[in-house]
């Protein structure tokens, strides 16, 4: 009786215990809200930075839904524990962020709480964000705050026990959150400080291009080694890239502003959205992005660089010899050669598909999504254009393509299950276009560019 | 030699299995409503309708077409007896230089045919990758809803006055 007690007592004390320790980790304080700010009060040349910083974080993408509202979120963001909707930054009082403080806002972005104290998802990458200074914060706040404020209810998201506790988020950012993930190097350059500060930080290149642990967290060993997102593969950005032509800093700089380059292809995907936002800021932010991150891919070794320039003589004298016989190849000559090997400039002539980062990558679901969509070109801009086939070719009809292609264009192993990622492919990527708002959105529209 | 299946009718044809369909209309079996525009698959006008989708003919090769039902606007209806989608497009006075306009009709016989009564901004989604350059754009709008309109009654017309669909 009295053995039972105390082993009751003892239980008690540790389930008490360890519930103040789970508060201690996990309670945020609220901070108090504000009266909504006039528009006028914040200083036009901040606002103007706060728009290239946004531009740069890709915030539009997440936090726009198709034919909603920007920044008033609604996105559905799938992940391997449930869906998670993308939520109003709209100054709108009651939906949106108009009654947080600036401290409020700081606060999320470094570590994930919002102003009630309430613990974010990390599917806003405030991993990352955690890495923003205080200044740029500052401009960040003051662009979102003289947004059109949209009234716009948070839908709730759909996940499982017990991933709809948000306390577990406090045990997730123990483990995950780590302040200064970047520091500054003074031994390289003013410019690769910069990119290494803009791509560790706000561009969160990695929550893409960085596979996952099983926990949704990036796996700091396996940095930039490629990852997944929406159906589609963000390639490895480090020294296991796909792509037959290694990339330097010159070559990203003009992907990365324009959306294509004729020795690598063309952005799509979400990807597509990125450069949309990345053609509108300051050339020297995406000219320090691509020095850094040409450094993330490292200088390719002499083996490297001599396939990539046999790629490169290869696809200027256009002498590989068609494999006629395989199925795929009479879809190939009538469907995409009249384009990829029209010997036209990009963006409207077909890169040389030999150079195609997409067809020598580790599978074929970007080939597949691009083959059934097509590249939309983009209002009132020089952009890629490609017909989709979804309507005109059956499933078992795109993979023997898809095969003929690698067999043809990439001296890398067949890939296998081809039939069943087109499938998969077809499903998800009409409800990828019915529900991302695309790279038509703002701030990519020209007339608006340079305004604040 | 190949068989294909155009507007209800087997055709042989003699051709190589990355021929496009659209040459084979053309030029084999002398349906010449499907027009060559760009010859690669941007400008909309050689659409025809295969299986209920609308699709660029330009850039459909025939081994693709094994099976599957091809149907051109003459397969539609004719001078005499148009189909209302056709009825429309006259009635509003929607072409201008019209060479466009085949591919416009086919595209949005195929919205028709899923979804009677689409909005405008249904409408604009599905044309977009339509090229005019005449500017009738506000007209066509107006056609493909008087089509719906149009289609919507045909039900109520006598078997024997319907147009041959």
């Amino acid at each position: 009786m009295k053995k039972k007690t105390i082993i009751g007592g003892a239980l008690v004390v540790l389930l008490l215990g360890g519930a103040a320790a789970a508060f201690a980790v996990a309670w945020r304080s609220a901070i108090a809200a504000i009266d909504p700010f006039k528009p006028q009060s914040f200083d036009a040349a901040l606002v103007k930075r706060g728009r290239e910083l946004a531009a740069i974080g890709n915030c539009n993408d997440c936090h726009t839904v198709r034919g909603g509202k920007n920044f008033a979120g609604g996105l559905p963001v799938p992940t391997p524990f449930g869906t998670i909707y993308s939520s109003n930054i709209t100054p709108d009082a009651e939906t949106g962020i108009g009654r947080w403080p600036e401290a409020a806002f700081q606060r999320a972005m470094r570590v994930g709480v919002d102003r009630e104290g309430r613990h974010l998802y990390p599917t806003f990458p405030y991993d990352h964000f955690t890495n923003v200074s205080d200044e740029d914060d500052r401009a960040l706040y003051a662009y979102l705050m003289t947004r059109e404020p949209v009234h716009a209810p948070a839908r709730a998201n759909r996940l499982s026990f017990p991933f709809d506790q948000r306390v577990v988020v406090a045990g997730w950012k123990l483990l995950f959150l780590h302040r200064d993930t970047y520091k500054p190097d003074p031994a390289k350059s003013a410019e690769w400080n910069r990119g290494a500060y803009l791509v560790e930080g706000l561009a969160h290149c990695g929550a893409c291009h960085t596979p996952r642990n099983v926990l949704g967290a990036e796996r700091a060993t396996a940095a930039f080694a490629g990852g997944d997102v929406d159906n589609w593969k963000a390639y490895a950005i480090n020294a296991q890239s796909p792509s037959p032509v290694p990339w330097d800093a010159d070559a990203l700089y003009a992907y990365l502003r324009e959306g294509f380059h004729p020795d690598h292809g063309t952005a799509r995907g979400p990807m597509a959205e990125v450069v949309s936002n990345l053609s509108s800021v300051s050339v020297g932010d995406v000219r320090a992005i691509s020095i850094y991150v040409a450094d993330v891919f490292g200088a390719p070794s002499p083996d490297r660089k001599r396939q990539g320039e046999a790629a490169l003589a290869q696809a200027k004298s256009g002498a590989a010899a068609p494999a006629k016989d395989l199925p795929g190849a009479a879809i190939y000559a009538a469907a995409c050669a009249g384009c990829h090997e029209s010997d036209r400039p990009a963006p409207y002539g077909g890169i040389h598909l030999g150079l195609s980062t997409t067809i020598s990558g580790p599978d074929p679901r970007n080939l597949a999504n691009i083959v059934l969509a097509g590249v939309r070109p983009v209002e009132g801009e020089r952009s890629p254009i490609m017909p989709g086939f979804a309507a005109s070719m059956s499933d078992a009809q795109i993979a023997a393509l898809l095969n003929y292609l690698r067999s043809r264009f990439s001296s890398q192993p067949a890939w296998s299950d081809v039939e069943n990622i087109v499938a998969e492919a077809r499903r998800t990527q009409t409800a990828y276009l019915e529900t991302s708002a695309g790279a038509r959105n703002v701030p990519a529209d020209p007339p608006q560019r340079d305004k604040p | 030699m190949m068989t294909v299946k155009v507007n209800g009718q087997d055709h042989q044809v003699d051709a190589e299995p990355d021929t496009p369909l659209l040459y084979v209309l053309r030029d084999d079996l002398k349906l010449n409503a499907a027009k060559f525009g760009c010859g690669l698959g941007q400008c909309g006008s050689c659409t025809v309708i295969i299986d209920g989708k609308a699709v660029l003919s330009c850039v459909t090769p025939m081994v693709l077409l094994d099976g599957k039902q091809v149907t051109t606007l003459e397969g539609l209806g004719t001078a005499s007896q148009p189909a209302p989608i056709q009825r429309a497009f006259m009635e509003e006075q929607a072409a201008q230089c019209g060479y466009c306009i085949a591919g416009m009709m086919m595209r949005a016989q195929a919205l028709l045919q899923r979804n009677s009564k689409p909005t405008d901004e249904q409408i604009r989604a599905e044309l977009a990758p339509h090229l005019c350059r005449c500017g009738t754009h506000m007209r066509i709008l107006r056609a493909v809803h008087r089509a719906a309109r149009l289609m919507d009654t045909a039900e109520l017309v006598p078997a024997d006055k319907r147009s041959a669909q």
